[in-house]
């Protein structure tokens, strides 16, 4: 049995700038990382392998760069990292997305059978949280979303147990294999990986898979999978603020002053 | 004569022999250790041996280390006159009287003076271990190991009464010419004389003089295995000392199947096996340790012993080709240091400052993490975030590095440029995230537009030093940050870098240089001292309302780098007053507890070592307390707040310099 962790680049959102011409991203000079949640279901996965040592293998769908992703996977011990790159998947909504990615994990399962594939919750570029509940619709997989703890696994009556975070409360909920899993940050502590890790997937396979490989209608793909399209894109307007009094020389006027304006806009109760 | 050749010939055989072949033991075991070359500049290596090892300089810095001065020194005469003791023994025609008679008698009584003088230093090494030991003998393993030091006081005191009773009962009997060149022992003599011993002097020279033997073979057996074998390897211990400070630790190389890091006693160099072998154990680094000070699992004199003791269980096994069977980190235990200990470690350097016999301790331990970040992924779990912050946005928070320049948003900043500036000021990541070091940076900016330097910043290119990564063993990512800020200093021409971080200080100025950049890095309490004191830098007042300030050296400005007296000169220069000082204060100033890395970590045991410094700050009641370094300043602020005393304030030196610059 193997299992599955689908992974994706994205720009460090803390950086990111929007173009107000083009309603884009701003992606030069920002750097990727691994989507934070991803980081987790990477984790789970890793964490399910030395545990039964079950294969695991990474899967991303991305440009070429998205590359150095799966690299840091195979640094932290997956066994196979997989990138689905070609011209035709790009300008993909969820729905043409989660199809790339079931096709690649039906392919991943002819080889050898998956038990288990993971998520992250949501990206934090999308934040749309679809693209885990639509593989497992495609595959026809159980999905189990917001998962924070594996509170059961056995892998010969292929059951699973988990829990889920949900607002103010916790659900338990049991299915059978195969699952798709959606991951909260609460889940684990992702590993570091070490240094002799790191060296050796420098240079370890990331295998690309594209179109010719796939062989996936170009309808169901791409823009043109796609009948999702965003409009328009815009940081919401701020107001500035304002430096109030003059802190250094004048401390018990200035914060006479700031609780002032507190109060007078309802932020501070006394 | 009451010597018998025909019997002590053997003996000193036998133990000459136990005595080779225990040493033989002992430094093989150190040649297990890898590669490192410490023989470049001879010149330097003796005269640093000569001031250390025969001058003691380290040893008489401390008021009991002149006793620990003259029995060194009385071993050396006396090395002399036991030699001549055990020769004769053997061949009793063989005597230094063979020597031309002016230099003979000098010897004698150069022996018999020497000899009162030792055995009054060692009654007063007696008394001191009894009647008023240092604090640090207090504890458990120091007082497990004091039986050896008392043994070893008792050796040298039976060697000096047997010498004395032996010439004594010569002299008493008439059988010593050369008498009047004995002053001591003629006193010996006449006490004898005048005793009811005098009936039996010749027996009594007899048991002197097999007293003296005994002990001697004794001592020569017993050296090796003990503690005293410091006497064999103190002097070329101090002849391999890093020539530098050690400040930094070596770079590693990435190849593939590598190991990183030290879990194996063999994966140190022999130079830092040959330290373990030459810990006197004083306990100058324990006293001087901040970790130890406020009751941390560790001791650096524990660390090396630890090592030694590994070394002695395991290096047999290992030169078989053996696997170690005592691990060197895990284990509570003899042989073994805990992580806990090794993270312990604020890498502020006092122990290195302490210790007489010039031993590395810092490396050896950021050596240790290496192994346990590198190879196991094994580290206190805050450092998670930190490593993915400084590799992902260089910088220690994970602040977006385009926000690299809004400390400056209400200033007009040039950026560096080669030929335009002259200076970069590289303000460092507290300076430029951390709201309260943003002051000083302001501040320091403030003053260098006043004094007219022409400097200029990277901005958004900057990134950060990489400092806490290598101290807390991430040799890995300290590698790559390395690389990238040698280049682009590089690119940029940049030569020239003023900073107001002693962290950005060290590594810049001694790290960058193993990556082949000299750089002429300015710590800015040099640079404001050097701009008062040519009178660039012209104040429009005394600064007067900071009241008493109370200056705190940083470990990394001031004992990794020398740095002490720029920052206390440019305070006078700006208060008209030399600043307070602390009890420990300079080369022996005690961390605030934030280097090493510790700046990041929880400090779970034992009490904060913040809260020691502050402490000690408080009892010089400071108005201000002064420091050059943003890690002290966060330190002290939140030692201050806990112990609620808001009436001190902090402030970094260039606040208090700029202080005066405001209008009259």
């Amino acid at each position: 049995m193997q299992i599955v962790a689908c992974i994706k680049q994205v720009p460090d959102t803390t950086q990111v700038q929007i173009d107000p011409v083009t309603n884009t991203l701003v992606r030069e000079g920002i750097p990727f990382i691994v989507n934070p949640y991803d980081t987790h279901a990477l984790e789970e996965a890793l964490r399910l392998k030395d545990r039964f040592g079950c294969r695991v293998a990474a899967i991303s769908m991305g440009p070429p760069n998205a590359e150095a992703t799966l690299r840091k996977a195979l640094a932290l011990g997956v066994d196979e990292a997989i990138l689905l790159s070609d011209r035709v998947f790009g300008g993909a909504d969820t729905l043409a997305t989660s199809n790339v990615l079931a096709a690649a994990i039906r392919k991943l399962h002819e080889q050898d059978e998956v038990g288990i594939v993971l998520c992250g919750k949501q990206t934090i570029d999308g934040d749309t949280a679809q693209v885990g509940p639509g593989i497992a619709t495609r595959l026809g997989y159980t999905q189990l979303t917001l998962v924070d703890r594996i509170e059961h696994i056995d892998l010969e009556k292929r059951v699973i147990r988990v829990r889920r975070k949900l607002e103010g409360r916790h659900e338990i909920v049991e299915a059978p294999l195969p699952v798709l899993l959606t991951v909260v940050r609460e889940l684990n502590r992702p590993r570091y990986p070490t240094v002799p890790r790191r060296l050796e997937s420098a240079d370890a396979e990331v295998k690309t898979w594209n179109n010719q490989v796939m062989q996936l209608p170009e309808p169901t793909i791409g823009l043109k999978g796609s009948p999702t399209w965003v409009s328009r894109i815009f940081s919401p307007e701020r107001d500035k603020g304002e430096i109030i009094g003059d802190g250094v020389h004048d401390p018990e006027g200035t914060a006479n002053l700031l609780i002032d304006k507190l109060l007078s806009k309802d932020l501070l109760a006394l | 004569m009451a010597s018998n050749p025909s019997l002590f010939a053997p003996m000193l055989i036998a133990a000459g022999i136990f005595f080779v072949w225990s040493c033989y033991r002992r430094f093989s075991l150190v040649t297990l250790g890898r590669p490192e070359d410490r023989f470049q500049r001879l010149d330097v290596r003796i005269r640093e041996m000569l001031l250390y090892a025969f001058g003691q300089k380290r040893v008489v810095a401390k008021p009991f280390g002149i006793n620990h001065f003259v029995i060194f020194w009385s071993f050396m005469v006396l090395l002399l006159a036991n030699g001549e003791f055990l020769v004769k023994g053997v061949v009793p025609t063989l005597s230094l009287a063979l020597l031309p008679a002016p230099l003979y008698h000098g010897l004698l009584l150069a022996f018999d003076v020497v000899s009162i003088l030792t055995l009054f230093a060692i009654l007063l090494a007696f008394a001191r271990r009894i009647f008023f030991p240092p604090a640090y003998m207090s504890t458990d393993y120091v007082k497990a190991r004091s039986v050896e030091g008392f043994l070893i006081l008792a050796f040298i005191a039976l060697l000096m009464l047997a010498s004395l009773g032996l010439h004594g009962a010569e002299i008493a009997l008439g059988s010593e010419p050369a008498a009047a060149f004995m002053p001591v022992s003629s006193l010996f003599a006449t006490m004898l004389s005048n005793s009811p011993l005098a009936q039996s002097l010749v027996p009594i020279a007899s048991l002197c003089w097999w007293l003296h033997a005994l002990v001697l073979l004794a001592f020569i057996c017993f050296l090796p295995h003990s503690k005293h074998m410091h006497i064999l390897t103190a002097i070329p211990n101090c002849f391999f000392a890093s020539l530098e400070k050690p400040n930094t630790q070596p770079r590693e190389e990435f190849v593939k199947g590598g190991e990183f890091g030290v879990d194996r006693v063999d994966s140190f160099t022999w130079k830092d096996l040959f330290d373990s072998f030459s810990c006197t154990e004083c306990g100058r680094c324990q006293n001087a340790c901040p970790a130890t000070t406020t009751g941390k699992s560790l001791n650096p004199r524990q660390v090396i012993h630890a090592i030694k003791t590994n070394l002695l269980a395991n290096g047999p096994l290992l030169q078989k080709g053996g696997a170690p069977v005592i691990p060197l980190i895990g284990e509570e235990g003899e042989g073994s240091s805990t992580e806990e200990t090794i993270w312990a470690c604020t890498t502020c350097g006092a122990c290195m400052e302490a210790c007489p016999v010039l031993i590395e301790h810092m490396p050896k331990i950021v050596k240790m993490r290496r192994h346990l970040v590198e190879m196991e992924s094994r580290f206190p779990e805050e450092l998670l975030n930190l490593f993915e912050n400084m590799e992902q946005r260089s910088n220690p928070w994970g602040i977006a590095p385009s926000e690299r320049t809004k400390w400056c948003s209400t200033m007009e900043i040039k950026p560096f440029e080669k030929g335009v500036t002259e200076y970069l000021f590289y303000i460092g990541c507290a300076g430029t995230f951390d709201s309260r070091s943003k002051q000083v940076t302001v501040a320091l900016a403030t003053i260098l537009d006043a004094a007219g330097v022409s400097w200029g910043i990277l901005g958004k290119e900057e990134k950060c030093c990489g400092d806490s990564v290598r101290r807390l063993g991430n040799e890995f990512v300290f590698d790559k940050m390395a690389k990238e800020n040698v280049q682009l200093f590089r690119e940029k021409g940049i030569t020239k870098v003023i900073v107001q971080c002693p962290h950005c200080f060290s590594t810049l100025k001694n790290d960058y240089r193993q990556y082949g950049l000299e750089l002429e890095v300015i710590h800015h309490g040099e640079l404001l001292d050097q701009l008062l004191a040519s009178g660039r830098l012209k104040l429009n007042r005394q600064v007067s309302d900071l009241g008493g300030v109370l200056f705190h050296d940083s470990c990394y400005l001031g004992r990794h780098n020398d740095v002490y007296e720029a920052p206390r000169h440019a305070i006078h220069s700006a208060t008209g007053q030399a600043p307070l000082e602390m009890e420990r204060s300079r080369s022996n100033s005690f961390c605030c507890g934030a280097g090493g890395g510790r700046m990041w970590m929880e400090e779970h045991s034992g009490e904060r070592i913040n809260l020691n410094r502050v402490d000690e700050a408080l009892r010089s009641s400071p108005d201000t307390i002064c420091t050059a370094c943003p890690y002290c300043m966060t330190m002290f602020e939140d030692g201050l707040k806990d112990r609620q005393a808001g009436q001190t304030r902090v402030r970094d030196i260039a606040e208090v310099v700029a202080e005066g610059l405001r209008p009259v």
